[in-house]
């Protein structure tokens, strides 16, 4: 007779060995870095152009943005129709997407179509024309958008921690307003598009079932440009804002966005070092304990137990510079302040008692066991790598973070929790 | 081409298998045949707050996430107005702890009041902040509700209202237990790194034993074909008009609903499709557009949304739309812009692809619709569209009587 109440054995994480598959690298001729993974069993891949033409390098509110957004929309030879029914027509995804530090420029095609794609991204990176027309209809679009997102308390509160935790005038804090759109001019994206593509820091990320002259076709499509390898960053005259900004903490603030909303954005956040600091990888297993996936005491707390909110997540900023651990949720506008207390309850619960064996067990096998899945796919595996890459680390890292989740004791994490989980460092946001 | 195998247990439970070596990881995808469409009009929601009861504990076993993630794992799950889908991936060598798992709650839940308590608000939350507490966030249903007069998709899977899931009570949950969580209404697929020698010993050890229950037979009622043009307005809190407009098009199996799959992709799939080219780049009347349809087993909605740049006349907006319908319907498409959604298509199937979790999802999916074999065979269906049938086709669906318009005002 079959016994539903006795667990089938598992194989618990510390027995799995994981590991990271390694990079090939080339250098194009004018020195750009390529870093590549050539995996997978669909004809697909994926490149992405990574520039170093964040919004930490503008002079300007929301250059950077704007100029990576309309890199798009029309070169000397195509209009942004036909650069858009080029890649449609292949069956590929050209987007693009701008960060704090860095800038992208991606393409997701059928490896078939490589040939007749990337000329037409060279010619996007290199000639972009950046007409009146395009900014026009951008700006207005783009302040329509804002005013929708405006009547969010979610996308309201987060715009305000941000400015709280880094100052409005650090790039992770300083957020996009109506009139910073309307101040945009043709010929400061011109000359940042010179300055950060043309010219730009580059390096290059491909990954998937890749052609076997994959090198060939990125050298003859890029390697002649006047880019510079990523390296020249650290060296050169990069704006590059890493310095820890004053951090205005213990504040409380409740703020009312929408009368008749049902629900408060709650954001109680503190300021915390980048993935160098030695506490970080510690943090990692602490905070998944914390609110860091579905099992977590916030969540089951929370959630679970008082129903209070859909979801409530805890987690650490994914910043090259200066970050914050952050505990972010929306909850039932009657039941905001309760929540509240509850999530000063869990961090007092960290600091005051061990976490039991079983507990941690859970933790370290379900950790490995996302990792194990994450690091599924050509895709996934070079994220890792950009990662790593990105954040100045290398691959010991992600081998020190195995360590870490496999053998972090109950008392070392409530060490850092009695370091880090002061409600003091925290400040507090509502924005109903 | 995806390959796998199929067998049914005795208590009718359908079992799919496709291995995958390549990767260290073992997905179990458990379809269950309900949505929202299964629900009492006034009880809707309810297979939704279901799905959540899901997770709150089953006859011998009191809490499915924690043995899962001790087993390395994750899980989720989802319902739609068809259907009820729960997946989870672990690590292959833990692959029983799964079946364990999902077996357990195909037998019986624990049906507590404490997790029906819970959930009940847990959902209220989920509905205030995706359809009350956001901008726009109650169109869909209004468009629903104008769109449909009788078919249940005449409502959200979250459901009509707030008070529907605040009233569930616990016999309601047995009763819909008993009814749909049966083998014989479910699929199950294995997918990853394992055999097919191994899934049929471990389905046989801990679904077998199921009872079998009754076959759930559907009989849900039919949507008239509507004969006169709708019109809706609405004024609410938001700061920009909006148009929403959509057209009944074909049940999920008809061979007409890849033709409209098509149609969508040229009106408004991406930067070079025709509604978002003449009407947010040229002319200048909508910020932004988008043009999809419902993608439901039954027959569904075409549907057109945007938003409209200030200042912008409603009536202006909407003969915009239809003109570039006009358009269409007048000159026709040309072989290349056929290709291109095809091409569009043949690539979003080949990303779809990559990740196990998603081939089993769409194994059971289609096996749900009556053939996990639609999977391997669904790109030649697209193929097979000629521009001539596209151009007929729209005619049928964007004639003004098959049409359903909400005017969606900014105000206070």
């Amino acid at each position: 007779m079959l016994n539903r109440t006795q667990a089938p054995n598992i194989k618990d994480a510390i027995e799995f060995n994981l590991h990271l598959k390694p990079y090939d690298k080339f250098v194009l001729d004018n020195g750009v870095e390529v870093f590549a993974i050539n995996a997978g069993a669909q004809d697909v891949l994926q490149i992405e152009l990574v520039f170093f033409a964040g919004n930490s390098y503008e002079t300007q509110h929301t250059v950077a943005a704007a100029t990576n957004h309309l890199l798009k929309n029309g070169t000397s030879t195509k209009t942004a129709f036909q650069i858009n029914e080029h890649f449609e027509y292949y069956g590929a995804y050209c987007t693009r997407a701008c960060y704090n530090e860095t800038a992208t420029v991606s393409l997701h095609t059928l490896s078939k179509h490589l040939p007749v794609l990337l000329p037409v991204m060279k010619e996007i990176i290199t000639d972009a024309v950046f007409s009146e027309e395009e900014l026009a209809t951008f700006k207005q679009n783009s302040k329509q958008k804002l005013s929708v997102n405006l009547k969010k308390c979610d996308f309201v509160a987060n715009r305000l921690v941000d400015a709280y935790l880094y100052g409005e005038q650090h790039p992770y804090g300083k957020y996009t307003k109506a009139e910073n759109y309307d101040a945009l001019s043709t010929d400061v994206l011109k000359k940042y598009f010179q300055q950060y593509y043309v010219q730009g820091n580059c390096v290059i990320f491909v990954a998937g079932k890749l052609p076997d002259d994959i090198e060939q076709q990125l050298n003859n499509n890029f390697g002649k440009l006047s880019l510079k390898n990523h390296i020249a960053i650290t060296t050169g005259n990069g704006r590059l804002v890493t310095e820890a900004p004053e951090l205005v903490i213990g504040d409380k603030k409740r703020i009312v966005n929408d009368e008749t909303g049902l629900q408060g954005a709650i954001r109680i956040a503190r300021p915390f070092p980048n993935r160098h600091h030695p506490d970080f990888q510690k943090v990692m297993v602490l905070n998944t304990v914390f609110g860091g996936f579905f099992g977590s005491r916030l969540m089951t707390n929370i959630r679970e137990e008082k129903g209070y909110t859909y979801g409530i997540h805890s987690y650490v900023q994914n910043h090259i510079g200066p970050t914050a651990w952050m505990i972010s949720t929306e909850a039932g506008k009657d039941v905001c302040e309760a929540a509240i207390q509850e999530i000063y309850k869990e961090m007092k619960v960290l600091r005051e008692e061990l976490i039991d064996e079983e507990e941690l067990l859970l933790v370290r096998n379900y950790l490995i066991g996302i990792i194990l899945g994450d690091l599924d796919g050509p895709f996934h595996i070079i994220g890792r790598w950009k990662s790593i890459i990105l954040n100045n680390l290398d691959e010991q890292y992600f081998y020190d973070s195995i360590q870490t989740i496999k053998n972090i004791s109950a008392e070392e994490l409530r060490e850092v929790s009695l370091r880090y989980l002061q409600p003091e460092a925290f400040q507090e946001l509502v924005v109903f | 081409m995806i390959l796998y195998e199929k067998f049914t247990l005795s208590n009718g439970l359908s079992v799919i298998v496709h291995e995958d070596k390549s990767t260290p990881m073992a997905v179990i995808d458990v379809i269950y045949d309900v949505g929202a469409r299964d629900e009492n009009p006034n009880k809707t929601g309810f297979a939704h707050l279901f799905e959540h009861l899901m997770f709150g504990g089953s006859i011998n076993i009191p809490d499915y996430d924690e043995p899962l993630q001790m087993a390395g794992g994750e899980n989720n799950a989802f319902t739609t107005n068809d259907l009820t889908n729960y997946y989870c991936q672990l690590p292959a060598e833990n692959i029983e702890t799964a079946f364990w798992l999902e077996s357990d709650r195909m037998l019986s839940l624990a049906f507590s009041e404490k997790s029906l308590d819970v959930q009940r608000k847990v959902v209220c939350e989920e509905f205030k902040e995706h359809y009350i507490n956001k901008p726009y966030g109650d169109a869909a249903s209004k468009m629903r509700e104008l769109a449909y007069t009788t078919h249940p998709y005449r409502w959200m899977t979250i459901g009509k209202e707030l008070k529907h899931v605040e009233d569930v009570e616990l016999q309601d949950v047995k009763d819909f237990f008993a009814k749909h969580y049966t083998p014989a209404n479910a699929v199950l697929v294995v997918a990853g790194n394992v055999t097919v020698e191994q899934v049929k010993l471990l389905a046989e050890k801990w679904f077998g034993p199921i009872p079998a229950g009754e076959k759930y037979q559907r009989n849900v009622p039919v949507e008239p074909p509507q004969t006169a043009p709708r019109l809706m307005e609405v004024k609410a809190n938001v700061p920009l008009n909006a148009l929403y407009k959509t057209w009944h098009i074909y049940p999920r199996l008809d061979k007409r609903y890849y033709v409209c799959d098509l149609m969508t992709e040229i009106l408004g799939g991406g930067g070079s499709s025709r509604l978002f080219q003449a009407l947010v780049k040229e002319k200048k009347l909508f910020s932004n557009i988008e043009c999809s349809h419902y993608g439901s087993t039954d027959a569904g909605l075409l549907s057109v949304e945007g938003k409209l740049v200030n200042g912008v006349d409603m009536k202006l907006a909407d003969a915009a739309v239809m003109e570039e319908i006009q358009r269409l319907l007048d000159e026709g498409i040309t072989d290349e812009e056929l290709q291109k959604v095809k091409n569009k298509t043949e690539s979003m199937l080949a990303f779809e692809d990559m990740s196990v979790m998603s081939r089993a999802t769409s194994l059971a999916m289609y096996e749900l619709l009556g053939d996990a074999n639609l999977m391997n065979t669904e790109l030649e269906r697209y193929q097979a569209v000629t521009a001539e049938e596209l151009i007929e086709e729209s005619r049928i669906v964007f004639d003004n009587n098959n049409s359903n318009t909400v005017y969606y005002f900014a105000g206070n």
